[in-house]
């Protein structure tokens, strides 16, 4: 397909703006103006249209095809949601922090404030800030609150333990904060190495970061006793929420040891995920990190009994990010939390962990399953067996595109070789599932009796596969002209 | 239960628990003890889509959408081409995610490489990532790249930047080993003395805005050059809507420009998403932050998108990555894409135009008011500082119980400010609204 840039005819025009009704003011001193437009692209709003349409069609997603991408959660996102957040479109966020503003947007404060509460009872924390853009935002935003914890009791750390299953996100985030990482390795049952934590903890360790049910889909059966552990050296439990759709209602990371937690609104609360963004990540912690949380916030006022928005406070990180937090994708998230309701969520859950149980069973007999456990909302298995025959996990994948289905996340988690992580989410049918379990199975047995075949797959996309290499040595990131 | 959101019946969910091996989905979750588990979860009751939606409604009616914002400091209320809700609105588009499979995700891929390829020319430069956060996070992102790619630790910034972004980047930075000065303003500029006595072989970036929280536009052509001559580099913030008129990040001489993306077809939605932006000369592209779409060709030899040099981001490099941003803003800087493709070359400059006309008209008509003066140092594109003969909170209340949003007070953010306020004004703000502001300032003044 051309590109948007190559379509472009000079004078045309995608949109005609309303009339000036106002003089043409004097010019800007030339040395301020810029000496020639920016070559931005000139097409009528059809061939717009068109072109935006046509790339549309270029795309997998969940409304089109089962997308079962693991760490993801690409779960269904009700079209109720989209009309919600556009109601909020026309409010502008400083408006809330002007003398009597605050009266003007009761309803996006109240939101934000029971968004807060709610999120605070399904994790088990005391207070959430919704401040943070995305989850990787959120882990940052933790890591501040826990180094600001530290600092005021004067507490001398140095590092963050992470175990080697975790998202890359958790070690990223620490160091953006300063912290030094200690990697643990996974031990043979599937979760961190408990000897291994025990030796590397001590008075220097500022936190740790643990995803739970772990990126393997286990759920760690001795989390309090390593809280307890870390909580005897002063270090704080850091809760990454990529995985809260397993266990809502089941278990509150608060309640289990975990002092900070970031969940991710986009995968739990069934905010559509954008081709990459917006996503949201809000922060839960409990009592002892309160006073360090983000500004601005909102704080119910008991005189007026209305909400207010509250700027600075002594021992507050600050900002992390520019006002209120992604608040669009938070309405979003709203709206889908009281329309499910307390039943509803749970049965998100137990229905999560029912389909990824489901097709671990009817899988394990074609696939490698390293870890074989039951699982929670995600199943991770290894493209081992096939790999004999010369076939790897990502030839599964680009069989599983030419079959209509979005693959798997693979080669994730690193710790198991050719992973092929499986997360299909409560939304999806037994039909599909079972459709989706069919057509692994014909990946396995083409393994075995064609593995030759995989090298030209997929054939029927708009492009083969891709040369990486060539893109990266390259580097050609826009288009010139 | 069977629910339109988890569709099993109470007979698949048999045959499921059969083929499992398991009696019933409460087995499932055996692997955690039992003194683990929630003891409370205190969640209302469910209810359908359509008390939902009225619940929601509800809340919005809580809110004043009916005011003449004449506030921007970062966000702004810009017209949004019917056609960008549309196309952004395409469920190929919002329900895909991060393009990890290149042949699937095209569409994905090929706008965000277009997205690229407009901000690289609205900016000039030659390099940009795939989208940011925010506009305040961008700041923070830019100087974090900066002090990556000079690998020195002290950072300058003009005090005329955003405060907001300001305060991220202090907040970013707060347990790095990093000097930030901040250069006091001098008349709603950058304080060139200062810069001229904190400037040393220590500075990896100064950084800048412009137009800045004033609405004041310089030129910082000269100060480019004198950062460049003591090794640091140039990195700008700039609105992007103003570079339909202003010299580009590249024309002055910057070596990075950010920015955030609201104002390009993304509503105000009560601070967000909107997109962050940055742009880089290409040396840099190695110390950018976040995802980076190449281009490339398949087998066949045709051409194709995918992102590239992943070596730099957090799930290959884990804790040595450029940064830990994984999810950015994806869809809003699709958004930014089809703004700038329906205004296109010439429609960004009329646009442009518009709102320095609308600004300049109001500019003098409040500075006709008796006791109101106009801050003069600089010129500005659609936003302006004013001087008002009370406090600026208390004409800013008094207009806000009219409906108007007549600025942003300044008291909050500089000492002894609190008589000025920055007026900004959009093409979206008729001539009457403004002749109204200006009545109602006037009237208000009396008072």
């Amino acid at each position: 397909m051309q590109l948007i840039f190559e379509q472009s005819v000079p004078g045309r025009k995608g949109v005609m703006l309303p009339a000036s009704d106002v003089p043409r003011a004097a010019a800007l001193p030339e040395g301020l103006r810029r000496a020639e437009p920016a070559a931005l692209p000139e097409l009528s709003e059809l061939d717009l249209v068109r072109h935006f349409t046509n790339l549309s069609r270029r795309n997998f997603s969940v409304d089109t095809h089962f997308y079962p991408l693991g760490s993801c959660t690409m779960k269904y996102n009700a079209k109720v949601l989209e009309n919600a957040a556009n109601l909020f479109a026309p409010l502008h966020p400083l408006t809330a922090l002007l003398p009597g503003g605050s009266d003007l947007c009761q309803g996006a404060l109240g939101m934000l404030y029971d968004l807060a509460q709610m999120l605070a009872d399904i994790t088990g924390m005391d207070e959430v800030t919704a401040q943070p853009l995305a989850g990787a935002h959120g882990e940052m935003t933790g890591m501040l609150l826990i180094a600001a914890y530290h600092k005021a009791k004067g507490n001398q750390k140095k590092y963050v333990v992470v175990p080697d299953s975790s998202h890359g996100t958790n070690p990223a985030s620490a160091a953006m904060v300063g912290y030094e990482i200690i990697t643990i390795p996974t031990a043979p049952y599937g979760d961190m190495d408990m000897e291994l934590f025990k030796q590397a903890m001590n008075s220097e360790v500022a936190a740790v970061m643990m995803t739970c049910p772990n990126t393997l889909g286990l759920f760690n059966p001795h989390i309090k006793e390593i809280a307890d552990i870390a909580h005897s050296h002063d270090a704080l439990m850091y809760y990454d929420g990529a995985n809260l759709n397993a266990i809502m209602g089941k278990v509150r990371p608060g309640d289990v040891g975990f002092d900070v937690i970031h969940v991710n609104l986009h995968k739990t609360f069934g905010t559509p995920h954008g081709g990459g963004g917006p996503g949201s990540g809000p922060v839960g912690v409990k009592k002892a990190l309160v006073p360090f949380l983000p500004m601005p916030c909102i704080v119910h006022d008991d005189d007026s009994g209305q909400l207010r928005v509250q700027t600075d406070s002594p021992q507050s990180i600050g900002r992390t990010a520019n006002f209120f937090g992604n608040f669009g994708v938070m309405v979003k998230a709203y709206a889908y939390m009281i329309m499910l309701g307390r039943e509803g969520l749970i049965q998100v859950s137990e229905q999560a962990v029912l389909n990824a149980n489901y097709i671990k069973e009817k899988l394990k007999g074609y696939f490698e399953l390293p870890y074989d456990q039951t699982c929670m909302h995600e199943a991770v298995f290894s493209a081992s067996r096939q790999l004999e025959h010369g076939v790897h996990a990502i030839d599964i994948a680009k069989f599983l595109i030419d079959k209509g289905y979005h693959p798997p996340t693979v080669y994730f988690p690193l710790i198991v070789k050719e992973a092929i992580m499986i997360e299909p989410t409560e939304t999806e049918s037994k039909q599909t599932l079972d459709a989706f379990i069919e057509i692994m199975i014909e990946a396995a047995q083409l393994a075995e009796s064609d593995p030759a075949a995989f090298a030209a797959m997929p054939v029927s996309m708009p492009v083969t596969r891709l040369d990486e290499t060539k893109a990266a040595r390259e580097q050609n990131v826009c288009c010139v002209g | 239960m069977t629910s339109h959101y988890c569709p099993h019946t109470p007979q698949e969910i048999r045959e499921m628990l059969d083929a499992i091996g398991v009696a019933s989905i409460e087995e499932l979750f055996a692997p955690i003890p039992a003194e683990l588990r929630a003891k409370t979860f205190n969640l209302p009751a469910g209810m359908s889509e359509f008390e939902t939606l009225a619940r929601m409604q509800q809340l919005a009616a809580d809110n004043c959408s009916q005011l003449s914002l004449f506030i921007g400091g970062g966000f702004y209320d810009h017209l949004i081409p019917a056609a960008v809700d549309h196309l952004a609105g395409r469920a190929e588009f919002y329900t895909a995610y991060t393009p990890y499979q290149p042949e699937c995700s095209q569409g994905t891929l090929q706008a965000l490489f277009e997205y690229q390829t407009a901000i690289c020319r609205l900016t000039g430069l030659e390099v940009s990532n795939a989208s940011l956060y925010d506009g305040a996070t961008a700041v923070a992102e830019g100087a974090l790249m900066a002090l990556r790619a000079t690998n020195r630790n002290r950072l300058l910034v003009d005090g005329c930047i955003n405060p907001a972004s300001r305060q991220v980047l202090k907040t970013y930075l707060s347990n790095l080993d990093v000097e930030i000065v901040e250069l006091p303003p001098l008349d709603g500029l950058l304080n060139r003395p200062a810069l001229a006595q904190e400037l040393d072989d220590r500075v990896a970036a100064l950084l800048v805005q412009y137009p800045n929280i004033f609405g004041c536009v310089e030129d910082f052509s000269p100060v480019a050059e004198q950062v460049h001559a003591a090794g640091g580099l140039l990195v700008t913030a700039v609105y992007p809507v103003a570079l339909g008129m202003l010299k580009s990040p590249a024309e002055i001489g910057a070596d990075i420009a950010v920015g955030d993306g609201q104002s390009l077809g993304n509503p105000l939605s009560f601070g967000g998403p909107s997109f962050g932006f940055i742009a880089a000369k290409k040396a840099y592209i190695r110390n950018m932050p976040g995802r980076i779409v190449g281009e490339t060709v398949d087998k066949n030899g045709q051409r194709g998108f995918v992102l590239t040099l992943q070596a730099r981001e957090q799930h290959i490099k884990r804790h040595k990555a450029t940064s830990n941003i994984c999810s950015n803003q994806s869809l809003c800087a699709l958004r930014g894409l089809i703004f700038l493709s329906a205004l296109g070359r010439e429609g960004l400059t009329e646009l442009a135009q518009l709102n320095y006309d609308k600004a300049q008209y109001a500019k003098a008509s409040l500075a006709a008011i008796p006791g109101v003066t106009v801050l003069q140092s600089a010129p500005s594109f659609n936003e302006f500082t004013v001087s008002l003969p009370k406090s600026a909170d208390q004409v800013v209340g008094a207009l806000l119980a009219k409906g108007i949003v007549a600025g942003l007070p300044l008291g909050q953010y500089f000492e002894g400010s609190e008589n000025l306020m920055v007026v900004t004004v959009t093409e979206k703000r008729s001539r009457k609204e403004i002749d109204l502001l200006v009545r109602e300032l006037e009237v208000a003044l009396c008072n």
